[in-house]
């Protein structure tokens, strides 16, 4: 079992996460007028590196969402940094 | 019955007998035995059957490395599966019965197999039950197959316990060089756990004789003992460490006597692998024979056990190790021919029936003997190392995989590293530990030769012997070209049995190399995966049985239920009145109670997730499909959210309370999913804006009170609505407390939920049951509900919605057309896929052939070019209870443009007519709303 540090409790074990997808993956600006291939590639396409990732996650007990960097081959994970850092 | 017992010597207490049965055969023992020692001083050899051929197997090891004999141990009471008989401690009055052997190891039914042995093959089932169709052979196949028998009388069964465990550093085995290393860390301060397999610490100092520190190698450990507990060090026999997992955590089972397995996790800085290694077996024709075992395991029942194998034995060796054990046993009274491989003598084949009675080596000698204690040399047990990710190096010098250093988190020491001798193992422990001074023994030579499995050999050589798979399975394999490692296993199963090949996967890579002209490192392993050793599924799952596996939330009121009769199921995580009655009469009779007076309904998982501040209408009108900001305080708007896929993902509806204060009323099961959908898109899209979010599902009751009479069931329990409109919200009170009533309907008819604080819901249900009573009223279960919704055709969604269902599919689509404001999913709701014309859209149907309620899950099919095709399926299905046919939901394919149209159903082969029509099937103007 892995453990993640939430940037609000800190270090928790790996059920109390939620995965949220690849970091960075914004959404397109233009409503309705974003064109269809961009719209699917939002949607559908992924690196999927390996080795070094930046992730989405969510702590499920505090609901916090932050960004995680994670090592798809060593399994290393960094402690997760908050969305858009302080406010 | 050649074995014989000591008179004196080993750790058994002559003085305190027991006695246990093998197969309904009594047999005698002494607290100190293991059961496979007592087994083999009884003189029985015939313990156990092979798992293909049902050949008589002996005990070949006396340790986990143990490949062939396996009992179910039944003790108080209690069945333990699948045991090797070798780790287990003897007990009085236990009752042990072979694994996969009926009725018995000695007499077992199917041992006829082994005549069709040629037949028989790898692969051959693959190859033989193809046709005309395996499950004809799967019974009696898996009659064979298997191994423990469940005893299914046992449902009382302990949960297994586990623990949590944090130190400085867990020590994996206690021989001489695991107890040196955790001695070293204690002593250095470290907070150290040892943990051994075996039922004493010792390991190799048990059985074999060394000199440490100028001490004799019992004498060392006996002091060695004391000065771990005067440091603190928490040694655990019986525990098995079997796996490293992310993060450093590994963990330990720990066997314990008329109590559960304890399962360990623990995370420590740092793990110490000194598990030693495994001897090899040595290849020749049968020796698979009862009487042919591991020199070392000997070694073990003389030394531990005073148990000798023989009055005549043959020890074979391709190593050093042999001469100690040929010694030994000589000094024990065995008469011992020792065949030394180094010196170019080797067996070629073994004779016998049932047992071994001699050997014929190379130079066509023939040796008559006992038994034959073979070593073909030692396999290092790096498993944890290569579970952490570690890599392995091949060490020429003593023909076995090594750990490469620095390739894990595992500090590997001892004769797992290959070191063989103990002046090397203590001589290498400074450096690996990186502290301290680590004891001296004198140096010991280990020289080993080659004597692999050869390609050609005569006769049938076992490798692997738990699931039988010779030489001749691995020529056929490099025939068939299954010559990757990985596909060599999977098509041969060799090392796939329960030992995990701890004694044969080395020899059968290294014959396939030999087959396919590669040397060994280039044959290269397959993956080392956790569990070492089997872990009961009870220690695994812990106290996490049952009820406590997933468990369900309580209603405030559900003593109110109870005490109503109600029969309660589980709904969304939610224990809820399935219906009030002994029997599911009862639901008809309560939906057809609400439609002609009122019904009253425990609401309360109903999601109440409130979302607060200035910016909160902005929020609400991006995660909705429905424009939101426009509500008016004191109104309700029914909507759906979706995903950005444009999935329906939760409908329900949105209550502004004021400017700034909205409830979302989300469906019971979709709580959690919604809470977090709502927090992931505040804080990625709105994360300085002033929006809060919480979760109010769980402190507020809801009763919903529907019907006819619902506004008259509200004057009688006093409480006051003022002429609420159908979509409006406002408060009343009820004993001075406030009390939330909002009008929205899921059945059709005049609703009014009442949501209070939960522990003031008993006396709001009692005013509200006994004011619907005095109106011909009464409680509504969770069944009666989803009839009135179906009549109506609401849906719920994920029931009667799927993974590619969008709002236009079910109706909606005036959102997508009108609203202004960027939402959730809206650019997927204009894809070329969202406006496909055969998307399956909601539809009613009505069965029009007289047979009752359609099944949910039936396709309706349709002929296309010669071949029947799905078009979509029934949802939701129910008897009407105000409408006088049953009712039907369902996704069909352009099922809104096909409203009166009589399609066939197919459920289970079974076909059905229907017509498709709107999906609403009671007062489609809403009149009963103001009723």
């Amino acid at each position: 079992m892995q453990i993640f540090s939430c940037p609000f409790c800190g270090p928790r074990p790996e059920p109390e996460f939620h995965f949220g997808g690849e970091a960075g993956n914004d959404r397109p600006v233009g409503g309705a007028l974003v064109p269809e291939g961009e719209w699917a590639a939002y949607l559908h396409l992924r690196h999927n590196p390996k080795g070094s990732t930046r992730e989405i996650w969510m702590h499920r007990t505090c609901l916090e969402v932050f960004v995680m960097e994670r090592d798809t081959v060593t399994m290393q994970a960094a402690p997760g940094v908050a969305l858009g850092g302080p406010t | 019955m050649s074995a014989y017992r000591l008179d004196e010597g080993g750790e058994i207490d002559r003085a305190r007998p027991l006695s246990f049965t093998y197969d309904g055969r009594p047999v005698q023992g002494f607290v100190g035995d293991s059961y496979a020692s007592a087994l083999m001083a009884s003189g029985d050899m015939v313990l156990g059957r092979s798992f293909k051929y049902r050949r008589p197997r002996g005990i070949f090891g006396a340790g986990v490395e143990e490949p062939n004999i396996h009992a179910d141990i039944r003790l108080n009471g209690r069945v333990h599966l699948n045991q090797r008989v070798t780790t287990e401690p003897a007990q009085d009055g236990a009752m042990l019965r072979a694994c996969g052997a009926a009725p018995g190891a000695r007499t077992d039914r199917t041992r006829f197999v082994d005549l069709f042995a040629r037949f028989i093959p790898s692969g051959f089932y693959y190859k033989t039950f193809m046709r005309p169709n395996w499950h004809l052979f799967e019974p009696s196949i898996r009659a064979m197959a298997g191994l423990g028998r469940i005893d299914a009388s046992q449902t009382d069964d302990m949960p297994g316990e586990q623990r949590n465990h944090h130190c400085d550093a867990v020590v994996v085995g206690a021989g001489p060089v695991g107890i040196a290393a955790a001695l070293m860390l204690a002593e250095a301060g470290d907070s150290v756990l040892l943990c051994d397999d075996a039922t004493r610490p010792g390991g190799s100092l048990l059985s074999r004789a060394a000199r440490i520190d100028g001490m004799d190698g019992g004498e060392w450990l006996a002091l060695a003992l004391i000065r771990l507990q005067a440091a603190g060090v928490r040694l655990l026999t019986r525990t098995t460490a079997f796996g490293v997992y992310d993060h450093g955590l590994i963990a330990l089972n720990q066997r314990r006597d008329g109590q559960p397995d304890l399962l360990w996790r623990v995370r420590p800085r740092r793990i110490v692998l000194a598990a030693g290694a495994i001897e090899r077996p040595l290849p020749f024709d049968r020796n698979d024979l009862p009487g042919v075992l591991s020199a070392q395991a000997a070694l073990i029942y003389l030394r531990r056990h005073a148990v000798v194998p023989g009055r005549r034995l043959c020890v074979a060796t391709n190593n050093d190790s042999g001469e100690e054990v040929a010694r030994a046993m000589q000094a024990a009274g065995a008469e011992v021919a020792l065949i030394d491989y180094r010196k170019g003598t080797t067996i070629i084949g073994a004779r016998g029936r049932g047992r071994v009675t001699g050997v014929t080596v190379s130079s066509g000698q023939r040796i008559g003997c006992d038994a034959v204690l073979v070593s073909g040399g030692f396999t290092p047990t790096i498993h944890l190392h290569a579970q952490s990710g570690g890599k392995l190096d091949w060490d020429a010098g003593i023909l076995a995989f090594v750990p490469r250093p620095g390739t894990s988190a595992v500090v590997t020491v001892g004769g797992a590293a290959g070191h063989f001798s103990l002046a090397e193992a203590f001589a290498a422990l400074p450096e690996a530990l990186a502290m301290g001074k680590a004891p001296q023994a004198e140096p010991q030579p280990y020289r080993v030769t080659e004597a692999w499995p050869k390609p050609g050999m005569k006769g049938r050589v076992w490798i692997d012997y738990q699931h039988d798979v010779t030489t001749k399975d691995i020529e056929l394999a490099r025939r068939e070209n299954f010559t990757s490692v990985e596909h060599l296993k999977r098509y041969t199963t060799l090392g796939m049995a329960t030992d995990q090949g701890k004694t044969s996967n080395l020899q059968g890579l290294a014959l396939m190399g030999a087959l396919s002209g590669r040397a060994i490192p280039e044959v290269g392993t397959t993956t080392y995966r956790p569990p070492f050793t089997p872990v009961p599924l009870a220690s695994l799952a812990g106290p996490r049985g049952a009820t406590r596996m997933n468990p369900v939330r309580r209603l405030a009121l559900e003593a109110r239920h109870r005490a109503a009769g109600a029969v309660l199921g589980e709904y969304g995580g939610w224990l809820r009145p399935v219906h009030y009655g002994p029997d599911d009469a009862a639901i008809l009779a309560e939906a057809r109670r609400a439609r002609a007076t009122v019904g009253v309904f425990d609401a309360s998982p109903l999601g109440k997730i409130e979302v607060m501040g200035r910016d909160a209408a902005e929020f609400l009108d991006f995660v909705y499909y429905n424009t939101m900001s426009t509500l008016a305080p004191g109104r309700c708007r029914y909507g759906f959210m979706l995903t950005e896929g444009g999935i329906v993902m939760d409908d329900g509806v949105l209550v502004r309370l004021d400017d700034g204060r909205f409830i979302v009323s989300c469906s019971s099961s979709h709580v959690a999913s919604v809470h977090a959908m709502l927090e992931e898109w505040r804080q990625d899209r709105y994360p300085d804006r002033q929006i809060w979010i919480h979760d109010a599902t769980a402190e507020t009751a809801t009763v919903t009170v529907t019907g006819p009479r619902a506004l008259s069931v509200l004057a009688r329990a006093g409480i006051e609505t003022g002429d609420l409109a159908h979509m409006a919200t406002g408060w009343a009170t009820l004993e001075g407390e406030e009390l939330r009533v909002t009008r929205v309907s899921f059945t059709g008819d005049r609703s009014y939920e009442l949501s209070i604080r939960q522990d003031l819901a008993p006396s709001l249900w009692d005013r509200v049951i006994a004011a619907a009573k005095a109106e011909g009223g009464g409680p509504l279960g969770i069944e009666a509900l989803m009839i009135l919704r179906a009549e109506k055709g609401f849906v719920v969604i994920g029931k009667d919605t799927d993974g590619m269902t969008r709002p236009m599919d079910l109706g909606s689509d005036a959102p997508l057309r009108r609203k202004a404001a960027d939402f959730l999913g809206r650019r997927s709701l204009t894809l070329p896929e969202a406006s496909r014309p055969d998307r399956n859209q909601l539809v009613g149907l009505v069965p029009t052939d007289g047979k009752g309620a359609l099944p949910t899950g039936a396709h309706g099919v349709e002929m296309r070019g010669g071949a029947r095709r799905s078009i979509g399926y029934v949802t939701s299905s129910y008897p009407g209870a105000a409408v006088p046919h049953p009712v039907a939901l369902g996704l069909i394919e352009r099922g809104a443009q096909r409203h009166g149209e009589e399609i066939t159903l197919y459920h289970l082969g079974v076909p059905r007519r229907a017509r498709l029509v709107a999906p609403c099937f009671l007062d489609p103007n809403g009149d009963r709303l103001d009723a």
